[in-house]
Protein backbone atom coordinates (compact mmCIF):
# COMPACT_ATOMS: atom_id res chain seq x y z
CA UNK A 1 0.00 0.00 0.00
CA UNK A 2 1.40 3.41 -0.94
CA UNK A 3 2.03 6.08 1.67
CA UNK A 4 -0.93 8.21 0.47
CA UNK A 5 -3.27 5.24 0.37
CA UNK A 6 -2.21 4.24 3.88
CA UNK A 7 -2.91 7.77 5.10
CA UNK A 8 -6.40 7.63 3.60
CA UNK A 9 -7.09 4.18 5.03
CA UNK A 10 -6.02 5.20 8.54
CA UNK A 11 -8.30 8.21 8.66
CA UNK A 12 -11.29 5.94 9.05
CA UNK A 13 -9.83 4.16 12.10
CA UNK A 14 -12.44 4.27 14.86
CA UNK A 15 -12.08 4.43 18.62
CA UNK A 16 -13.94 2.35 21.18
CA UNK A 17 -15.16 5.42 23.09
CA UNK A 18 -17.11 7.98 20.99
CA UNK A 19 -16.01 11.61 21.25
CA UNK A 20 -19.42 12.71 22.58
CA UNK A 21 -19.13 10.24 25.49
CA UNK A 22 -15.64 11.50 26.26
CA UNK A 23 -16.79 15.14 26.22
CA UNK A 24 -19.68 14.36 28.59
CA UNK A 25 -17.35 12.40 30.89
CA UNK A 26 -14.85 15.30 30.91
CA UNK A 27 -17.54 17.84 31.83
CA UNK A 28 -18.96 15.58 34.55
CA UNK A 29 -15.59 14.69 36.07
CA UNK A 30 -14.27 18.28 36.06
CA UNK A 31 -17.51 19.46 37.76
CA UNK A 32 -17.25 16.68 40.36
CA UNK A 33 -13.59 17.54 40.96
CA UNK A 34 -14.42 21.23 41.50
CA UNK A 35 -17.20 20.32 43.96
CA UNK A 36 -14.82 18.05 45.91
CA UNK A 37 -12.01 20.63 45.87
CA UNK A 38 -14.10 23.60 47.02
CA UNK A 39 -16.91 22.08 49.10
CA UNK A 40 -15.71 18.74 50.48
CA UNK A 41 -11.92 18.69 50.95
CA UNK A 42 -10.83 20.32 54.24
CA UNK A 43 -8.43 23.24 54.51
CA UNK A 44 -4.77 22.24 54.77
CA UNK A 45 -3.45 22.70 58.33
CA UNK A 46 -0.23 24.30 57.09
CA UNK A 47 -1.15 26.30 53.96
CA UNK A 48 -4.85 26.89 54.55
CA UNK A 49 -7.12 27.74 51.61
CA UNK A 50 -4.27 28.37 49.14
CA UNK A 51 -3.42 24.64 49.16
CA UNK A 52 -6.52 24.08 46.99
CA UNK A 53 -4.45 25.06 43.95
CA UNK A 54 -2.60 21.78 44.49
CA UNK A 55 -5.48 19.61 43.22
CA UNK A 56 -5.35 21.00 39.69
CA UNK A 57 -1.69 22.08 39.64
CA UNK A 58 -0.30 18.59 40.37
CA UNK A 59 -2.95 16.88 38.21
CA UNK A 60 -2.14 19.18 35.28
CA UNK A 61 1.61 18.55 35.73
CA UNK A 62 1.15 14.77 35.65
CA UNK A 63 -1.19 15.15 32.65
CA UNK A 64 1.50 17.17 30.85
CA UNK A 65 4.05 14.41 31.57
CA UNK A 66 1.53 11.84 30.25
CA UNK A 67 1.01 13.86 27.04
CA UNK A 68 4.77 14.14 26.43
CA UNK A 69 5.11 10.42 27.18
CA UNK A 70 2.32 9.61 24.70
CA UNK A 71 3.99 11.86 22.13
CA UNK A 72 7.26 9.96 22.56
CA UNK A 73 5.51 6.58 22.36
CA UNK A 74 3.74 7.58 19.13
CA UNK A 75 7.06 8.90 17.79
CA UNK A 76 8.61 5.49 18.49
CA UNK A 77 5.67 3.83 16.72
CA UNK A 78 6.25 6.12 13.77
CA UNK A 79 9.96 5.26 13.55
CA UNK A 80 9.21 1.56 13.99
CA UNK A 81 6.21 1.08 11.69
CA UNK A 82 6.56 4.17 9.42
CA UNK A 83 2.91 5.01 10.05
CA UNK A 84 2.13 8.64 9.00
CA UNK A 85 -0.78 8.71 11.41
CA UNK A 86 1.55 7.96 14.35
CA UNK A 87 3.52 11.10 13.46
CA UNK A 88 0.31 13.16 13.55
CA UNK A 89 -0.70 11.56 16.87
CA UNK A 90 2.74 12.32 18.32
CA UNK A 91 2.47 15.95 17.19
CA UNK A 92 -1.03 16.37 18.70
CA UNK A 93 0.02 14.74 22.01
CA UNK A 94 3.03 17.07 22.31
CA UNK A 95 0.80 20.04 21.48
CA UNK A 96 -1.51 19.01 24.34
CA UNK A 97 1.52 18.59 26.59
CA UNK A 98 2.70 22.12 25.85
CA UNK A 99 -0.78 23.55 26.57
CA UNK A 100 -0.91 21.71 29.90
CA UNK A 101 2.70 22.77 30.50
CA UNK A 102 1.65 26.45 30.23
CA UNK A 103 -1.07 25.74 32.81
CA UNK A 104 1.46 24.08 35.15
CA UNK A 105 3.69 27.17 34.98
CA UNK A 106 0.77 29.60 35.47
CA UNK A 107 -0.89 27.75 38.39
CA UNK A 108 2.52 26.98 39.94
CA UNK A 109 3.54 30.65 39.82
CA UNK A 110 0.29 31.73 41.45
CA UNK A 111 0.76 29.12 44.21
CA UNK A 112 4.41 30.18 44.65
CA UNK A 113 3.34 33.81 45.06
CA UNK A 114 0.94 32.92 47.91
CA UNK A 115 3.23 30.41 49.64
CA UNK A 116 6.72 31.83 49.09
CA UNK A 117 6.00 35.45 48.19
CA UNK A 118 7.68 35.08 44.76
CA UNK A 119 6.23 34.29 41.33
CA UNK A 120 9.33 32.28 40.42
CA UNK A 121 12.46 30.99 42.18
CA UNK A 122 15.46 30.11 40.01
CA UNK A 123 17.02 28.26 42.96
CA UNK A 124 14.30 25.58 42.83
CA UNK A 125 15.39 22.58 40.73
CA UNK A 126 11.84 21.33 40.24
CA UNK A 127 10.69 24.64 38.73
CA UNK A 128 13.74 25.11 36.51
CA UNK A 129 13.72 21.51 35.25
CA UNK A 130 10.03 21.71 34.39
CA UNK A 131 10.73 24.96 32.50
CA UNK A 132 13.56 23.21 30.61
CA UNK A 133 11.20 20.34 29.72
CA UNK A 134 8.52 22.81 28.61
CA UNK A 135 10.93 24.86 26.48
CA UNK A 136 12.38 21.69 24.95
CA UNK A 137 8.93 20.63 23.74
CA UNK A 138 8.04 24.21 22.72
CA UNK A 139 11.12 24.09 20.46
CA UNK A 140 9.70 20.87 18.90
CA UNK A 141 7.30 23.07 16.90
CA UNK A 142 10.12 25.28 15.64
CA UNK A 143 11.92 22.18 14.38
CA UNK A 144 8.79 20.65 12.89
CA UNK A 145 7.71 23.74 10.98
CA UNK A 146 11.21 24.58 9.77
CA UNK A 147 11.24 21.39 7.63
CA UNK A 148 9.03 20.83 4.58
CA UNK A 149 6.17 18.33 5.08
CA UNK A 150 7.17 14.76 4.28
CA UNK A 151 9.08 11.77 5.66
CA UNK A 152 12.11 13.89 6.62
CA UNK A 153 10.02 16.19 8.82
CA UNK A 154 8.24 13.21 10.38
CA UNK A 155 11.55 11.48 11.20
CA UNK A 156 13.20 14.60 12.64
CA UNK A 157 10.14 15.28 14.79
CA UNK A 158 9.96 11.70 16.02
CA UNK A 159 13.63 11.57 17.04
CA UNK A 160 13.32 14.93 18.83
CA UNK A 161 10.17 13.80 20.69
CA UNK A 162 11.99 10.63 21.81
CA UNK A 163 14.96 12.60 23.16
CA UNK A 164 12.65 14.81 25.22
CA UNK A 165 11.09 11.92 27.09
CA UNK A 166 14.38 11.49 29.00
CA UNK A 167 13.68 14.84 30.71
CA UNK A 168 10.39 13.61 32.22
CA UNK A 169 11.88 11.33 34.95
CA UNK A 170 14.62 13.92 35.56
CA UNK A 171 11.97 16.62 36.13
CA UNK A 172 9.84 14.30 38.29
CA UNK A 173 12.77 13.09 40.43
CA UNK A 174 14.47 16.49 40.81
CA UNK A 175 12.50 17.45 43.90
CA UNK A 176 13.18 14.06 45.50
CA UNK A 177 16.92 14.24 44.84
CA UNK A 178 17.39 17.89 45.87
CA UNK A 179 18.81 18.23 49.39
CA UNK A 180 17.32 21.66 50.05
CA UNK A 181 13.98 22.42 48.49
CA UNK A 182 10.94 24.43 49.49
CA UNK A 183 8.73 22.96 46.76
CA UNK A 184 6.48 20.43 48.55
CA UNK A 185 6.92 16.71 47.81
CA UNK A 186 3.52 15.16 47.17
CA UNK A 187 4.46 11.57 46.41
CA UNK A 188 7.17 9.82 48.43
CA UNK A 189 8.41 6.21 48.40
CA UNK A 190 5.76 5.46 51.03
CA UNK A 191 2.88 6.82 48.93
CA UNK A 192 1.05 10.15 48.84
CA UNK A 193 1.62 12.64 51.66
CA UNK A 194 -2.08 12.99 52.41
CA UNK A 195 -5.25 10.95 52.93
CA UNK A 196 -9.02 11.17 53.46
CA UNK A 197 -11.01 13.64 51.36
CA UNK A 198 -7.83 15.37 50.20
CA UNK A 199 -6.73 12.12 48.55
CA UNK A 200 -10.21 11.50 47.08
CA UNK A 201 -10.37 15.07 45.67
CA UNK A 202 -6.88 14.69 44.23
CA UNK A 203 -7.64 11.32 42.56
CA UNK A 204 -10.89 12.64 41.02
CA UNK A 205 -9.08 15.80 39.81
CA UNK A 206 -6.30 13.69 38.30
CA UNK A 207 -8.75 11.42 36.45
CA UNK A 208 -10.77 14.47 35.30
CA UNK A 209 -7.71 16.21 33.88
CA UNK A 210 -6.49 13.04 32.14
CA UNK A 211 -9.92 12.47 30.55
CA UNK A 212 -10.12 16.16 29.56
CA UNK A 213 -6.67 15.99 27.96
CA UNK A 214 -7.59 12.82 26.08
CA UNK A 215 -10.85 14.43 24.86
CA UNK A 216 -8.98 17.51 23.59
CA UNK A 217 -6.40 15.20 21.99
CA UNK A 218 -9.13 13.31 20.12
CA UNK A 219 -10.85 16.55 19.01
CA UNK A 220 -7.61 18.05 17.70
CA UNK A 221 -6.60 14.79 16.04
CA UNK A 222 -10.00 14.49 14.30
CA UNK A 223 -9.57 18.05 12.99
CA UNK A 224 -6.04 17.37 11.73
CA UNK A 225 -7.14 14.16 9.98
CA UNK A 226 -10.06 15.89 8.24
CA UNK A 227 -7.67 18.69 7.25
CA UNK A 228 -5.28 16.13 5.73
CA UNK A 229 -8.10 14.49 3.78
CA UNK A 230 -9.33 17.86 2.48
CA UNK A 231 -5.82 18.82 1.38
CA UNK A 232 -5.54 15.61 -0.60
CA UNK A 233 -9.03 16.01 -2.09
CA UNK A 234 -8.14 19.55 -3.16
CA UNK A 235 -5.06 18.19 -4.94
CA UNK A 236 -7.20 15.54 -6.69
CA UNK A 237 -9.91 17.97 -7.81
CA UNK A 238 -7.50 20.78 -8.82
CA UNK B 1 -12.54 37.66 49.87
CA UNK B 2 -9.09 36.96 51.38
CA UNK B 3 -5.83 37.19 49.41
CA UNK B 4 -5.51 33.37 49.32
CA UNK B 5 -9.06 33.05 47.96
CA UNK B 6 -8.30 35.64 45.26
CA UNK B 7 -5.16 33.77 44.14
CA UNK B 8 -6.91 30.37 44.14
CA UNK B 9 -9.78 31.86 42.10
CA UNK B 10 -7.24 33.36 39.67
CA UNK B 11 -5.52 29.97 39.25
CA UNK B 12 -8.75 28.11 38.48
CA UNK B 13 -9.94 30.92 36.19
CA UNK B 14 -6.62 30.70 34.29
CA UNK B 15 -7.18 26.96 33.72
CA UNK B 16 -10.74 27.61 32.56
CA UNK B 17 -9.65 30.48 30.28
CA UNK B 18 -6.91 28.43 28.57
CA UNK B 19 -9.28 25.51 27.94
CA UNK B 20 -11.93 27.95 26.65
CA UNK B 21 -9.47 29.65 24.27
CA UNK B 22 -8.41 26.21 23.02
CA UNK B 23 -12.04 25.19 22.36
CA UNK B 24 -12.69 28.50 20.53
CA UNK B 25 -9.61 27.92 18.32
CA UNK B 26 -10.82 24.39 17.51
CA UNK B 27 -14.34 25.73 16.75
CA UNK B 28 -12.88 28.32 14.34
CA UNK B 29 -10.89 25.56 12.68
CA UNK B 30 -14.03 23.42 12.26
CA UNK B 31 -15.77 26.41 10.63
CA UNK B 32 -12.86 26.77 8.20
CA UNK B 33 -13.04 23.04 7.39
CA UNK B 34 -16.79 23.35 6.73
CA UNK B 35 -16.14 26.23 4.32
CA UNK B 36 -13.52 24.16 2.51
CA UNK B 37 -15.90 21.18 2.25
CA UNK B 38 -18.56 23.50 0.77
CA UNK B 39 -16.01 24.83 -1.71
CA UNK B 40 -14.99 21.30 -2.72
CA UNK B 41 -18.62 20.26 -3.13
CA UNK B 42 -19.24 23.18 -5.47
CA UNK B 43 -16.09 22.31 -7.40
CA UNK B 44 -17.08 18.61 -7.61
CA UNK B 45 -20.58 19.63 -8.79
CA UNK B 46 -19.08 21.80 -11.53
CA UNK B 47 -16.84 18.92 -12.63
CA UNK B 48 -19.75 16.48 -12.92
CA UNK B 49 -22.13 18.98 -14.49
CA UNK B 50 -24.69 17.91 -11.90
CA UNK B 51 -26.62 20.09 -9.46
CA UNK B 52 -25.13 20.19 -5.99
CA UNK B 53 -26.56 17.44 -3.80
CA UNK B 54 -27.83 18.02 -0.31
CA UNK B 55 -25.05 17.30 2.21
CA UNK B 56 -25.54 14.20 4.34
CA UNK B 57 -25.30 14.37 8.11
CA UNK B 58 -22.10 12.72 9.34
CA UNK B 59 -21.27 11.53 12.83
CA UNK B 60 -17.99 12.99 14.06
CA UNK B 61 -15.77 11.14 16.53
Amino acid sequence: MSRERAEFADVGRTYRIPLSTLAAASAGLVTLALVLVFFVAPNDADQGFSQRIFYFHVSIAITAYACFGLGAWKALMHLWKRDPRADLESYVAIHQGVIFGILVLVTGSIWAKISWGHWWLWSEDQLVLFLVLFLFYAAYFMLRFSVDPGPQRENFSAVYALFGVVLIPVSFMAIRLAKQAIHPVVFTRHGPNFGGWILVAYIVSQVALLVLAYTLYRVELAGKLVDARLRRLREVTA
Amino acid sequence: MSTAEKYVTAAYCAVFAVVLVYVVIIALKVQRLEREVDELEVRAGAHDGEPERERETAVVG
